[in-house]
């Protein structure tokens, strides 16, 4: 069983939901990355998602954005993060890394060289937002050969025939976003949420996580009544603009909100 | 228009998934999958459908102004001393470019799938305004993208799109240019592609852009193939066009690609030079990769990163091209050569000076491959050249890169 799979298991065990945060690797600089990583895990994470820094993010809202622009200004690349998984895995096993970002870098460093690293590393999923299933053809027996989870998105326009075909596909979870949009945008529907998730549930195997538009405990304490995991992303992000650079601050900001959506989360579970 | 296929015996790319070899495909987020794919039914069955075809036979002819004339450019032709040079006039359409050939099309497909709202991406302007201009003609919200920089160097396009009533959207994401835009673009369908037809202005996104795109601007290719042999009795030896995203080339070339005697040309831009690193030429200089949903040669650093372009003409400044354009180069079909900003702008004066055509910057760089190519053709030689789009909304650039300020 896959590292995803058995936290998944874990978790549901223990009657608990998910919590899997987002973080642009190597924002605002590559060494805030791994000690906050870390840190995420301390204050409740049982995935992680690192972002891959893109030049042309074109699902992503102004955050994640900037985020992206802030590390490839230090140049993080590909490998870069990659390596950053690697030096996470010397003080934690047990964690899930999905690699979370878009096609073009994996294509540049070439498939088969990609997953090799990516499974070197230590790397557990890789969720490419440009990539559906139906272009994952010649990497898909690669990664699963690693044991790589591809992990795909379901949105609000998915069909029933399309949520079927990515199921059959995916591995490790179902990402749901939980909107038309980009990430971070702000006009959540939870009932909406609510109907669509259970029929996903109807028509998959694999669990789902929610993503795009949790800005609070709160919002997170609702999806976790409704998902199996719950995706935070943009609110994470945007405290690096907040607490404008400082690598402390920003840390701190960071596990206060992520302690208090763990705590909201397992009380509404 | 339904003879097109007719005239493509051998060739039928894109095949079902939207690839173009290994080109092209579907490569966005499962947002837009569905979408895409309805647009893809739509398609088709308008194709097919002989009022929706007969309805935009009749705007291109009245509201376009096409057939677009063959000129045969002859005092150019005996400047230059070889082959035979003909125009073919895109400069005189409506909005004054080739790019109202494809916005009537997808703007007609909007109204019949009953989109209220239309978005576009542009980089010189002229898709921005030709879309707006459909826009307001069936009265459509539009709004249109356009990156901060080309905002600045083609003020006169964003008046005019604010004049016809669309909102121009400046975006200050990136290199500010015009794969920002399109990002933006995307951004926007995702968030709104229950009401919104995101009219795409060149060959490149999705499948299926590439494709609709090239059937729509291929009534130049099929217009040139009846005017050269009405006019000169055969087929023409080469054709010539600018490459960007690379809609007027395809449009151009896509009716002749059947005859293999015909020699294909794409110009694409080597703004300062391609040894400079600073250009636009990603078939020229670049490798494959994936970009704005589709698989294509991109300008991108070591680690697929995209990079910034430079080109003296806002429409070539962009780091893809159409994967239609990535088969031809691989498959020999057609080659891609480049030219400088210095080499445009010497057409630019040569052209305007000789014959009284004052050509877009864009379509500059294809008159400048001419300038090179025709003096070692023979003079029995025929060459087909097409002015995409017409000058005037250059004229600032190039007063200034001159020192002058109007």
């Amino acid at each position: 069983m896959s590292r995803i799979a058995s936290t998944f298991k874990r978790l549901s065990g223990q009657g608990r939901k998910v919590l899997i945060p987002f973080l642009t690797a190597g924002d605002p600089e590559p060494e805030f990355t791994v000690p906050m990583m870390h840190q995420m895990v301390e204050a409740g994470a049982d995935i992680i998602e690192l972002g891959v820094p893109f030049s042309d993010p074109m699902a992503d809202g102004p955050v994640i954005q900037r985020a992206s622009e802030r590390a490839l200004h230090h140049r993080v690349s590909l490998r870069r993060v990659l390596s950053m998984v690697k030096q996470f895995r010397e003080r934690d096993s047990l964690t899930p890394v999905v690699l979370m970002g878009y096609l073009n870098p994996i294509e540049r460093m070439g498939y088969a060289e990609f997953v090799a690293a990516a499974q070197d590393a230590g790397v557990d999923g890789v969720l490419t937002v440009d990539m559906p299933p139906e272009e994952a053809d010649e990497i898909l027996p690669l990664l699963k050969k690693a044991e790589i989870d591809p992990i795909f998105l379901l949105a609000p326009t998915s069909t029933s025939e399309r949520i079927k075909k990515v199921d059959a596909v995916g591995q490790g979870y179902l990402y749901y976003v939980s909107l038309k949009g980009v990430t971070g945008a702000g006009h959540l529907d939870l009932d909406d949420v609510k109907r669509k998730v259970e029929h996903i549930r109807a028509l998959s195997t694999l669990p789902v996580g929610v993503g795009f538009g949790v800005k609070d405990a709160e919002t997170a304490a609702k999806m976790a009544v409704i998902a199996d995991a719950v995706v935070v992303g943009s609110v994470l992000v945007s405290q690096v603009e907040k607490n404008s650079g400082q690598p402390e601050q920003i840390a701190a900001a960071i596990t206060t909100l992520l302690s208090e959506m763990r705590a909201a989360m397992d009380k509404a579970g | 228009m339904a003879t097109a296929p007719e005239q493509l015996k051998n060739y039928q790319w894109p095949d079902a998934k939207g690839h173009f070899g290994r080109y092209g495909g579907i490569f966005v987020a499962e947002t837009l999958m569905y979408p895409l794919e309805e647009l893809n039914f739509a398609y088709q069955k308008y194709l097919a459908d002989p009022q929706f075809l007969a309805e935009l036979d009749q705007d291109l002819r009245d509201y376009v102004g096409r057939p677009s004339p063959l000129y045969f450019a002859e005092r150019w032709t005996q400047e230059l001393g070889g082959a035979k040079i003909y125009l073919k006039r895109e400069d005189l359409n409506h909005t004054g470019a080739h790019k109202v050939n494809n916005t009537v099309g997808q703007a007609l497909l909007a109204k019949r799938m009953g989109k209220k709202r239309v978005i576009a991406e542009t980089g010189a302007g002229q898709h921005g305004v030709a879309t707006a201009t459909v826009a307001a003609r069936l009265g459509l919200e539009c709004v249109v993208y356009m990156g901060e920089v080309d905002v600045e160097r083609q003020k006169l396009n964003v008046y005019r799109m604010s004049l016809l009533g669309a909102q121009v959207r400046p975006v200050s994401s990136g290199s500010k240019t015009l794969k920002d835009a399109l990002n933006e673009a995307l951004r926007d369908w995702v968030t709104n592609v229950d009401d919104t037809f995101y009219i795409i202005g060149t060959v490149a996104g999705p499948h299926p852009y590439p494709a609709m795109v090239r059937d729509f601007q291929s009534v130049i290719g099929r217009e040139a193939k009846q005017q050269i042999i009405s006019q000169a009795g055969r087929l023409p030896d080469a054709l010539v066009a600018c490459v960007g995203g690379g809609s007027n080339a395809i449009g151009l070339f896509y009716p002749f690609l059947e005859h293999e005697e015909v020699a294909l040309y794409g110009v694409e831009a080597a703004g300062e030079g391609i040894d400079t690193g600073k250009h636009s030429a990603p078939l020229c200089a670049g490798q494959p990769g994936v970009l704005h949903g589709n698989r294509t040669y991109l300008m991108e650093d070591e680690d697929g990163q995209i990079i910034e372009t430079h080109s003296i003409s806002a429409g070539l400044d962009y780091p893809g091209v159409g994967p239609e354009h990535a088969w031809l180069k691989d498959t020999g079909r057609a080659q891609y050569a480049s030219i400088t900003d210095v080499e445009a702008l010497e057409a630019f004066h040569s052209l305007t000076r000789i014959e009284g055509i004052m050509p877009a910057l864009e379509s500059s760089h294809a008159l400048a491959y001419a300038m090179k190519l025709a003096p070692q053709m023979d003079k029995e030689q025929i060459m087909i050249v097409n002015v995409s789009g017409r000058g005037d909304k250059d004229i600032h650039t190039v007063a200034q890169r001159e020192g002058l300020h109007l």
